[in-house]
């Protein structure tokens, strides 16, 4: 008979417990979790990526909804336990959901402390811990204003470095005289403390806060010693408590954290603890290998294989800070009874040092190349005596044995129990085995069957060293993502020979870059038809068999088969004889549906196919082109009422888009295009969610771009402010064709901008007036071969074979 | 069996297809590259998308719909999906296209 297994929590710890126990009892639990926070269980390493933009939430994501349906869990999201009856053995939820278990497992974590200091409760003052947190401080970020981050430990200096890049003037105040003092003796602390100030963040050691100030919402800090610091946001990163508040109130054993066993057995039974808020050997934990290795033994009792037993072990440290190499482990405080081996390269900003008792490593700094740290590691762990190898130890593992290795022996060199993977605690010889028994080929697949390097990622390094150990040269962790099957280039390589060498026609492409098929599929074709298009606009014959089918007819094919049909109307604005027009033709064809879009216009839905030309005719009557609601290329210019009618417009922001529609109107874009103009900073025309938008001011003209509000929500980049209507169509033009040249096909302006980097774009369209007249030519010049209405040609008879059978066969005479 | 006429393979664009009306459903003509001519279903097994609409490749056509890959000569998806159209025998005559229907559909004669 299955049981009842509630879990309260959905961190990383449980969300790994359940892994394992659906690997040795997949059907022995009906299993429920409760998530205080209203989401899935997500990688919480991970945030600091997020918070500097190097990864987005999408990325750190553990169980999608998916693995939950899968293995039939009920997940309450939102969901906070807010009473556990042992008595009765149910929990309940501040939403009022009571579950009743057999097996009870608290994993409610920490919560971040809070300094006591007075305004510590002001708006702005926020912590770091989960995803909302970093979402508040993307937000706040966006002000580019100044933020104090409390506590220089490891997610201090974390979230400062994230603030910082997302522009941010960043204080980190810390208490003690240098940073991260627990993980790092004072001398790394110093390197530390200079690399991070390189970065532009100012670090105030030996700070202690005194209050913080603001009048409802913070304004700065005060110090001891009478220095105000000014600051709009707080972020308070000054350590985690286990939260034990539940399970104290459910007359549960309690210390610092919830006590356990072992086992991970509490006072209580029927309940167990685990992850950061579980006490167990006197210990506390906040770091995911010890939270791991619980998550394995409380799945093996709970599997009801009581022989699994924690074992405390010690875990090195890592800043994920993009370009701060650190490596911190064990204990390294000096002694009567211990020897330290030091090496300092001050140019290179280097700094190891081995704290040695016994002739055996006990504690390990490592400060700007850490690369032995997996070895140094190792050697502690086994207790190695060190004697033989004193003189060359700090040198590191290449040195060992006379000439220095190359750095792929060094990990060819690491014995199979050598552990890769501290989070996940996968060792050498469980990767290559994997590797070689299930076929691997790629790094995702070693992550989704290992899990090495699938969590903090800071050993990616060393398993693409032993997938190159273990595969050879057939393995490249540098070889870019092909196009498709088709050819071994990446769009890249394909945009750059195509202008290099040449190459005019699709058939030369395929020949001359060595195609591996015939005639390409329904991914490189309508890619390269693109490209051609974009590089040679007098010369290349659009090839209407490579594009998409609603390319190729000009309106948007529907899941019956029936086509849609969208007229432009220039910047959203319209007028009798245009709406009387729309009317005629909806009563003429029967349109079953009207429907105004998002891009303010008008699509007319399920129109037959055959039907489309006569529709056209019609509407072009009344002076309608396309709309090109199909096209990747130019969609619409949304615009608000601007200065001719609002009492805020600042501008003509409906002239200026109508003006922007004209001139750009028919143009191939890599991805499509969409933007607006806005008269006023209050934004009607939402123009900060746009490939590309318009916010006018007194004055003049904030252009923006690489917003999206699709897949992805993502506010706009500003690219600079100008003073003319002339000056806003001319960088708008100009950053439209830098656009086309250098993205890849189906890539958003958002995704290429951040590819390419927002300065640079801003450099070339703002900063170099050559450069940007050059792109503006180039646009202008490809429009007077783009800017033909597709519809009134199909009027005129072109492409007649696309819009009728080729033949209707088998009905009776006297049907016709 | 019955070869009825279709037209011919000129009114086909090369890598492209046209549709054939029949009282059963319509019919996906198709012309490669190589100016072979297959005749299918125009009916994407997976949603039903109209395959003629699709874009041509070597011997095989993508679905306008969802993209799945339709083998041509086959019937049979491609890839990873499973799925399956019926296929219809064409006679290529110096260009002159004709098509095998079965005597039930003709019945409609």
């Amino acid at each position: 008979m299955t049981e009842k297994l509630v879990i309260i929590g959905n961190g990383m710890a449980p969300g790994r417990m359940l892994e394992h126990l659906f690997e040795k009892a997949p059907d022995q639990y009906q299993v429920t979790i409760f998530n205080a926070e209203p989401r899935v269980n997500y990688d919480r390493i991970m945030l600091s990526p997020v918070l500097s933009g190097e990864k987005e939430y999408e990325e750190i994501i553990i169980h999608g909804d998916g693995w939950y349906i899968k293995h039939g869990i009920t997940l309450y999201k939102g969901h906070k336990i807010i009473k556990i009856d042992r008595a009765a053995k149910t929990v309940t939820s501040d939403h009022g959901v009571t579950e009743s278990y057999d097996k009870l497992v608290i994993a409610t974590g920490s919560v971040p402390f809070i300094i006591p200091v007075p305004g510590n409760d002001l708006r702005g003052v926020i912590t770091y811990r989960d995803l909302d947190d970093v979402q508040a401080m993307l937000l706040a970020a966006q002000s580019r204003e100044k933020a104090i981050v409390i506590g220089g430990g490891l997610l201090g200096l974390e979230a400062a470095a994230g603030l910082a890049s997302r522009g941010m003037d960043v204080t980190v105040l810390h208490v003690m005289p240098t940073l991260m003092e627990r993980q790092l003796d004072p001398a790394a602390g110093y390197l530390l403390q200079k690399a991070v100030e390189e970065r532009g963040i100012k670090v105030i050691t030996k700070a202690n806060t005194k209050a913080i100030i603001g009048n409802g919402k913070v304004e700065g800090i005060e110090l001891d010693d009478g220095r105000i610091i000014p600051a709009t946001l707080v972020v308070m990163a000054v350590g985690i408590r286990p939260s034990v508040g539940l399970a104290k109130d459910a007359g549960i054993a309690v210390n610092r954290g919830i006590v356990v066993d072992d086992g991970m057995q509490t006072s209580d039974g029927s309940i167990m603890a685990l992850g950061e808020c579980a006490e167990v050997g006197g210990m506390v934990y906040g770091l995911v290998a010890p939270l791991y290795e619980m998550a394995r033994v409380a799945a093996s009792h709970l599997s009801g294989d009581r022989s699994a037993a924690f074992v405390h072990s010690d875990t090195p440290t890592k800043l994920k800070v993009t370009g701060i190499e650190l490596f911190s482990l064990g204990d390294f405080a000096d002694g009567d009874d211990r020897e330290e081996i030091v090496l300092r390269d001050a140019s290179a900003g280097v700094y190891k040092r081995l704290v040695l008792k016994d002739n055996k490593i006990i504690g390990t700094v490592l400060y700007g190349e850490t690369a032995d740290g997996a070895w140094f590691n190792d050697l502690k762990k086994k207790q190695t005596d060190i004697k033989e190898m004193r003189e060359t130890l700090i040198f590191g593992q290449a040195y060992q044995g006379g000439s220095p290795l190359d750095p792929m022996a060094a990990v060819a060199a690491l014995p199979d129990d050598a552990e890769i993977c501290g989070c996940n605690g996968v060792c050498k010889g469980k990767i290559t085995s994997t590797i070689t028994s299930k076929g691997l080929t790629s790094l995702d697949d070693v992550r989704a069957h290992t899990k090495a390097s699938a969590s903090c990622g800071s050993c990616t390094g060393l398993v693409e060293k032993l997938m190159t150990l273990t595969l050879g040269d057939s393995y490249n962790p540098t070889a870019v993502q092909p196009m498709c099957t088709c050819t071994e280039l990446g769009h890249d390589d394909v945009r750059r020979l195509i202008k290099a060498k040449g190459l005019k026609s699709i058939p030369a492409v395929m020949q001359e870059l060595e195609w591996k098929t015939s005639c390409g599929c329904a991914k490189c074709r309508p890619a390269l038809n693109y490209y051609l298009v974009c590089d040679w606009p007098d010369e290349y014959a659009d090839d209407y068999q490579s594009r998409f089918i609603n390319e190729r007819v000009h309106a948007n094919i529907q899941k019956d088969g029936t086509y849609s049909v969208v007229p432009r109307m220039w910047g959203g604005v319209t007028n009798s004889n245009e709406l009387r027009a729309i009317a005629d033709v909806v009563d003429k064809f029967e349109i079953p549906m009207v429907k105004v879009t998002g891009g303010q216009r008008i699509d007319l839905l399920g129109i037959e196919k055959e039907d489309l030309p006569a529709v056209w005719a019609d509407l072009g009557k009344a002076g309608f082109v396309s709309g090109q609601a199909y096209a990747k290329g130019l969609r619409t210019v949304k615009t608000c009422v601007g200065s001719d009618w609002c009492r805020f417009g600042t501008q003509d922001s409906t002239g200026l888009g109508i003006r922007i529609e004209k001139f750009m109107w028919g143009s191939w874009t890599p991805a499509k295009l969409k933007m607006a103009v806005s008269g006023c900073p209050r934004n009607c025309a939402e123009a900060t969610c746009k490939d590309i938008g318009v916010i006018c001011v007194d004055s003049g003209f904030e252009i923006h771009f690489a917003g999206a509000a699709g897949l992805d929500i993502k506010g706009t980049e500003v690219l600079g402010l100008v003073k003319t209507e002339d000056d806003a169509l001319e960088h708008i033009v100009a950053l439209t064709q830098m656009y086309r040249e250098q993205a890849r096909y189906l890539e958003r302006i958002y995704k290429w901008a951040k590819r390419v980097g927002l300065d640079e774009i801003r450099h070339q369209i703002m900063g170099d007036a050559g450069k940007r007249k050059a792109y503006y030519e180039r646009f202008v010049f490809s429009q007077k071969f783009a800017q033909v209405d597709p519809w009134s040609e199909r009027v005129s008879g072109k492409d007649k074979h696309e819009f009728k059978p080729m033949a209707t066969i088998g009905y009776p005479q006297a049907a016709e | 069996m019955n070869w009825i006429s279709i037209g011919d393979i000129s009114e086909i664009p090369l890598r492209g297809a046209r549709c054939v009306k029949t009282p059963q459903g319509k019919i996906a003509v198709f012309r490669t590259a190589e100016n072979e001519v297959f005749a299918i279903e125009d009916h994407c097994p997976h949603k039903g998308g109209p395959l003629s609409q699709g874009i041509v490749h070597a011997k095989a056509v993508t679905c306008p719909l969802h993209n799945w890959v339709i083998s041509l000569e086959t019937g049979k998806a491609l890839g990873a999906d499973e799925g399956e159209v019926r296929t219809i025998p064409v006679r290529n005559e110096d260009g002159a296209l004709y098509i095998a229907l079965e005597s039930l559909l003709m019945a409609a004669e």
